[in-house]
């Protein structure tokens, strides 16, 4: 099975990355970019169920202060 | 009295930090995660935990994750029984963001079996590499007691900036928690003002105990401001003597002594 986990700051916590990120974009001359925010994705392979993956992000991949995730199951998933 | 200096892929000041605590006459033995873990050494045979500054595993997934969440799945209640005993914990940039991914900091209720704080990436976006005002002693944390108004100390982080859940900061101050602020040269707060308050902490925080006063986390380098000849002035000032880094680390020492 493969998964996909996506990481990224909650609402309201800065993403300085993103900020730097946005302010390129302008000086590059994309005006109409409102926006930037950045997540990491991580692939996770292997004989793990989904609430296998929901442990690992509460056990690692994510700080529940600052950072939500998302799960997604790109092949094999039998749910 | 024998602290164990905690040493991960990546770490860096251990020697350093087993130095200082050397020259104030007590054992410091770099332990490697490994033997911890493995059981090959005991923290409870140790009177004391430092966990120094650098860049445990390249720093990924966040600084101090790994180590953290290791540490607490792996000796989660030994570590607890640690605190709990009233043995110094002290963890140094890096090793602040572990005891914060450990869930030993701010510790509210006791250690958190997730954490309940962040320490994210600097507002500024940069690496903060610097010598930064702190002012102290507002807290019920004895190693940052009696420590003169303006301490320098130097920040060498990216990810510095605390982060905390809602209403998180309140009861920190409210339960005398916050041990170290970033300030101006004057040790007024620096009231979140770049440069002064390195990477845009809530409250200014540069450094936080738990309730009890026993671990503490702080992004400033102490053992690198141990001696003035380590400070950016001492050709200037002649260099002779302590350094603010070894009135905190002194606190420590003699706190122990007391137990």
């Amino acid at each position: 099975m493969l998964w996909e986990v996506r990481v990224s700051y909650k609402r309201g916590v800065q993403d300085s990355e993103g900020e730097s990120t946005l302010k390129g974009l302008k000086a590059l001359g994309f005006g109409g970019v409102e926006g930037v925010s950045t997540a990491k994705v991580y692939l996770i392979k292997g004989n793990c169920s989904r609430g296998d993956v929901e442990e690992i992000c509460r056990r690692l991949l994510a700080n529940p202060v600052s950072q939500d995730y998302t799960i997604r199951g790109i092949e094999g998933e039998d749910e | 009295m024998n602290f164990c200096i905690l040493r991960a892929p990546g770490t860096n000041c251990d020697g350093e930090t087993a130095r200082a605590l050397e020259e104030l006459g007590c054992g410091a033995e770099v332990v490697h995660l490994k033997r911890l873990l493995d059981g090959r050494v005991d923290i409870l045979g140790y009177s004391g935990l430092v966990i120094p500054g650098g860049f445990s595993y390249g720093d990924h997934i966040r600084s101090g994750a790994i180590v953290g969440r290791v540490l607490s799945h792996a000796l989660g209640e030994r570590l607890s029984r640690f605190v709990d005993e009233g043995r110094p914990v002290l963890g140094i940039c890096n090793g602040f963001q572990v005891l914060a991914e450990a869930g030993l900091l701010p510790g509210f209720e006791g250690t958190s079996r997730f954490p309940e704080m962040a320490l994210s990436k600097n507002a500024s976006s940069h690496f903060e590499d610097r010598w930064v005002h702190l002012r102290a002693g507002e807290s019920s944390c004895p190693f940052t007691k009696g420590m003169p108004p303006v301490l320098r100390m130097p920040v060498a982080h990216g990810e510095g900036r605390v982060v905390l859940p809602p209403g998180g900061l309140e009861r920190l101050e409210a339960n005398g928690q916050v041990a170290l602020r970033y300030a101006l040269g004057s040790g007024e707060p620096a009231g979140g003002r770049y440069p002064e308050n390195p990477n845009g902490s809530a409250g200014d925080i540069a450094g936080i105990t738990n309730p009890q006063g026993n671990v503490l986390g702080l992004m400033p380098h102490p053992e690198r401001a141990f001696l003035r000849i380590l400070y950016p002035d001492w050709t200037r000032t002649g260099g002779e003597g302590y350094g603010d880094g070894y009135l905190l680390l002194r606190n420590m020492v003699e706190y122990v002594r007391r137990l």
